[in-house]
């Protein structure tokens, strides 16, 4: 589904990306996990088009991305920091970011899931925090596309929310989506996801099933499993 | 599009810093209109103020704008839609807003004095035109810079700087040189250095309507006699569009190779 060749990303003198080759297809959940600065931000900017690459190619679906916004249609992608206009209310914000895209949407569910009935006509300036989170992935999800993107979904969120989130992403990965989630919290991660692409220092460290990772490393759990692996990178 | 211009337009209608802005253009209509109730006089002292201020609000409310809401517009930068459009229908958004301000803080009062029954509704016209133009000149300036330059800090500053520059800035260094190549023939010079400024075209477009060459300025004057008023009014209208479509095609050009 997103094929990754050769991708590069330079900000002047700094490189962010050195040369990532990646292969994203199938169906399930998809951890891309890694430190601070590892490129893992830029390179979901680069499949989503916003961050153009220095140099490499990246195709969906078989088709080069480069120029081209119409294979967006079938990505949904929840941003990590999430800023709406203040004077809107959160209902405005779903009906205008429902209008992108065709096909039928279900915000519906996804407010009642997320219990924003009584928080839609109020002005974003006037939500909580985690209800602008929440809000965020009402947009970020209610499209039903084949891929999804989330950067710290559970960012704000609290325990229900997060155990509702974790059941609606799993329901998904049932129905044969494809979800590439990045996150810190290494317990989500590990509950989520079947397969693990580990990024350290612009490079793709490891990518391979989550067991794979595990065994590999001989950890207890993925927390101990990374950091084993981070202290074997930087030795 | 459609959609990003309705909300923008509606994000921008509900800011108070809007309200505050039509309620100026109410409040000094207004007492303009009671202190003096002559309507040209009344026009006059409103085209010094807006030249002053148009210009000003544009920028500043425009880099503010876009460094505000540049999280949003990032959102929306993921959807199946360019670049382009949902920059345009961001910016149209603020354009129009802030255009409907000054058609309501300017319009209502001086329709409320009769203007449309005294000789002066195309000098209205006029005003409220260049007013709005000044608006979409400087509020799409104010975008070129935000989009440019990722730190809001620097953004603001350039932009204060550019308004200061047009504002003040420009007229001095046109009279210095002026000044200095007194001995040499400076119509065509005179011409070129007042096309390069979209207040002072505004200024005498204005002008060459009241007819008032002692308030028209050197380049004014030179224009009115070099050119002709039907004519100068056309070349002015001309640059002023070309104010509208260079920072355009700029913008364009920056958003195709910028990374978000």
């Amino acid at each position: 589904m997103i094929e990754i060749k050769q991708l590069q990303k330079k900000y002047h003198k700094l490189v962010v990306l050195k040369g990532i080759d990646l292969d994203i297809s199938g169906r399930g959940v998809i951890a891309l996990l890694g430190p601070n600065g590892s490129g893992k931000t830029t390179l979901i900017k680069c499949i989503l088009g916003m961050v153009l690459p220095s140099g490499g190619q990246i195709f969906f679906n078989g088709e080069n991305i480069k120029g081209k916004n119409e294979y967006r249609n079938d990505i949904d992608y929840l941003p990590q920091i999430a800023q709406f206009p203040e004077n809107l209310s959160a209902i405005e914000i779903i009906e205008l970011m429902k209008s992108f895209k065709q096909g039928e949407t279900r915000e519906k569910a996804l407010i009642q899931l997320f219990g924003l009935e009584r928080e839609l006509e109020k002005k974003m300036m006037n939500l909580s925090g985690g209800n602008r989170q929440k809000i965020n992935l009402v947009i970020a999800l209610m499209h039903d596309s084949p891929v999804i993107i989330l950067d710290e979904p559970s960012t704000g969120l609290d325990p229900l929310s997060i155990t509702r989130l974790k059941s609606f992403l799993r329901n998904e990965s049932n129905r044969g989506k494809l979800i590439l989630l990045t996150t810190h919290i290494m317990s989500l991660a590990e509950g989520m996801a079947e397969k693990v692409i580990f990024l350290l220092d612009g490079r793709i460290r490891f990518n391979g099933m989550m067991t794979e990772l595990l065994d590999m490393q001989g950890g207890q759990d993925l927390e101990s499993s990374i950091a084993q692996l981070l202290d074997n990178e930087t030795v | 599009m459609n959609s990003v211009l309705k909300y923008s337009f509606y994000e921008m209608i509900r800011s108070r810093w809007l309200f505050i802005y039509t309620g100026f253009y109410l409040l000094v209509s207004v007492a303009l209109i009671m202190l003096s109730g002559d309507s040209t006089k009344v026009l006059i002292s409103l085209s010094n103020i807006t030249l002053g201020i148009t210009p000003m609000v544009g920028i500043l409310f425009g880099t503010n704008y876009y460094y505000n809401s540049r999280e949003f517009i990032q959102l929306l930068l993921c959807q199946p839609i360019s670049r382009w459009k949902i920059f345009s229908a961001f910016y149209m958004g603020l354009a129009i807003a802030l255009c409907l301000s000054i058609i309501v803080g300017i319009g209502l009062p001086l329709t409320f004095m009769g203007i449309f029954k005294s000789g002066n509704v195309s000098l209205f016209f006029i005003l409220i035109a260049m007013a709005c133009m000044l608006s979409i000149i400087f509020s799409l300036l104010a975008f070129l810079i935000a989009v440019k330059f990722d730190n809001k800090v620097k953004g603001l500053s350039i932009a204060v700087l550019l308004w200061l520059f047009f504002a003040i800035i420009y007229d001095g260094l046109v009279l210095l040189t002026l000044l200095v190549l007194k001995d040499y023939p400076l119509d065509k010079l005179t011409i070129s250095l007042m096309l390069a400024n979209p207040i002072d075209l505004a200024r005498i477009l204005i002008l060459l309507k009241l007819d008032i060459s002692a308030m028209m300025g050197y380049t004014g004057a030179v224009l009115s006699k070099f050119i002709g008023k039907s004519l100068g009014s056309l070349l002015i209208a001309l640059s002023l569009l070309l104010w509208t479509l260079i920072p355009m095609g700029i913008l364009r050009k920056i958003l195709n190779s910028k990374d978000f």
